[in-house]
C-alpha cells in the first residue's frame, strides 16, 4: 500500500493517466475534425485537439508554450476559422458535400503513413524515457539566473534572445508580411 | 514517461491531418487539417526538447507563429476564391490540369 502511495507521489503515474485519457480524447476529436459533416462542428472539435495539445505541453513541462497555444490557437486561429466559415457561407448544419470521392484512398494513405512513422519511431526510440535533464541546464548567457523550476520560461526567453535572435526578427517580418498580404488579398477593390 | 508515447500520439494526429488534407473538399476544412499536422509536429519538437535543450521549444514557438501567418493568408485566399467563384470547392479549381 505504501508503495502505491510512494509511486503516486512521483510525477510519472498521474502524468501517465492524464496522458492516456488525453491522447484518446485528442485522437477521437482529430478523427471527428476530418470526418464530421458539419463545418462548425469541425471547428469545435478542433478546439478539443488544440486544447489537448496545450495540456500535453504542460505534461512536458513547457508552460510558456502551453499558454501561447491557448492564446494563439484557441483565442485567434479558431475564431479566424469560424469567421472564414461565415464569410464563405459554408452550409450550416449537416452537408454531404464536404468530402471528395477519394475517401478510401485517403484512408489507405493515412494508415500507411501511420504504419511507416510508427514503425520508425518505435524502432528508433525504443524505451527512452523523458528525463527533463535538458531543462535543468543553466543558460549559456553569463550572469543570468540558471534554469530550474519557475526559471524555465526565463531560460526560454534567454534562448530566444541570444541564440535565436535573428530567426525571431525574421519571424516578425514574416508576420508583418502575412498581415499585409492578407489585407491586400481580402480587400474589395 | 516514455518519449515514444508522445511521438506516437503525434504520428496519429499527423496521419489524421494528412487524411483530412486529401479527402476534404471545402477550403476551410483543408486549412483545419493543416493545423492538425502542424500541431502534431509541435508535440514532437517539445518532446525532443526534453532531451536536447530549449531549442525545440523555440522552434515550436516559430511553428505557432508561422501557422498563424499561414491561416491568415490561407483564409484570405479561400475568401478570394469564394468571391470569384461563389464556392470554396477546391476540387473545381483545376484550370492548371492539362
Amino acid at each position: 500500500m505504501s508503495a502505491i502511495f510512494a509511486a503516486a507521489t512521483t510525477f510519472d503515474v498521474p502524468a501517465n493517466v492524464a496522458f492516456g485519457i488525453l491522447s484518446v480524447l485528442m485522437v477521437v476529436a482529430a478523427i471527428r475534425v476530418v470526418t464530421t459533416r458539419n463545418v462548425v462542428h469541425a471547428a469545435l472539435w478542433l478546439v478539443v485537439v488544440l486544447g489537448g495539445n496545450a495540456v500535453v505541453y504542460l505534461i512536458l513541462q513547457a508552460e510558456f508554450l502551453a499558454m501561447t497555444q491557448l492564446l494563439v490557437y484557441i483565442g485567434a486561429i479558431v475564431v479566424l476559422f469560424l469567421f472564414g466559415t461565415m464569410l464563405t457561407r459554408a452550409p450550416l448544419g449537416e452537408s454531404d458535400d464536404l468530402d471528395n470521392s477519394q475517401r478510401f484512398l485517403g484512408a489507405v494513405v493515412g494508415v500507411l503513413l501511420l504504419g511507416v512513422i510508427g514503425y520508425a519511431v518505435a524502432r528508433t526510440w525504443g524505451t527512452d524515457r523523458l528525463d527533463f535533464a535538458a531543462y535543468e541546464l543553466p543558460p549559456r548567457v553569463d550572469g543570468l539566473v540558471a534554469a530550474s523550476g519557475n526559471g524555465r520560461t526565463q531560460a526560454l526567453a534567454n534562448t530566444i534572445f541570444s541564440d535565436y535572435l535573428i530567426p525571431f526578427e525574421v519571424i516578425s517580418v514574416l508576420l508583418t508580411g502575412a498581415l499585409v498580404g492578407a489585407i491586400v488579398l481580402a480587400r474589395r477593390d | 514517461m516514455l518519449l515514444n508515447q508522445f511521438l506516437l500520439l503525434a504520428a496519429v494526429l499527423f496521419s489524421v491531418g494528412v487524411y483530412g488534407v486529401i479527402v476534404r473538399k471545402n477550403g476551410v476544412l483543408v486549412l483545419m487539417s493543416v493545423e492538425l499536422i502542424l500541431n502534431a509536429v509541435n508535440i514532437n519538437l517539445i518532446a525532443f526538447s526534453t532531451f536536447w535543450g530549449l531549442s525545440g521549444q523555440v522552434f515550436a514557438l516559430f511553428v505557432i507563429a508561422v501557422a498563424a501567418a499561414e491561416v491568415g493568408v490561407g483564409l484570405a485566399i479561400v475568401l478570394l476564391i469564394y468571391r470569384n467563384r461563389r464556392s470554396v470547392d477546391i476540387d473545381q479549381l483545376d484550370e492548371l490540369k492539362g
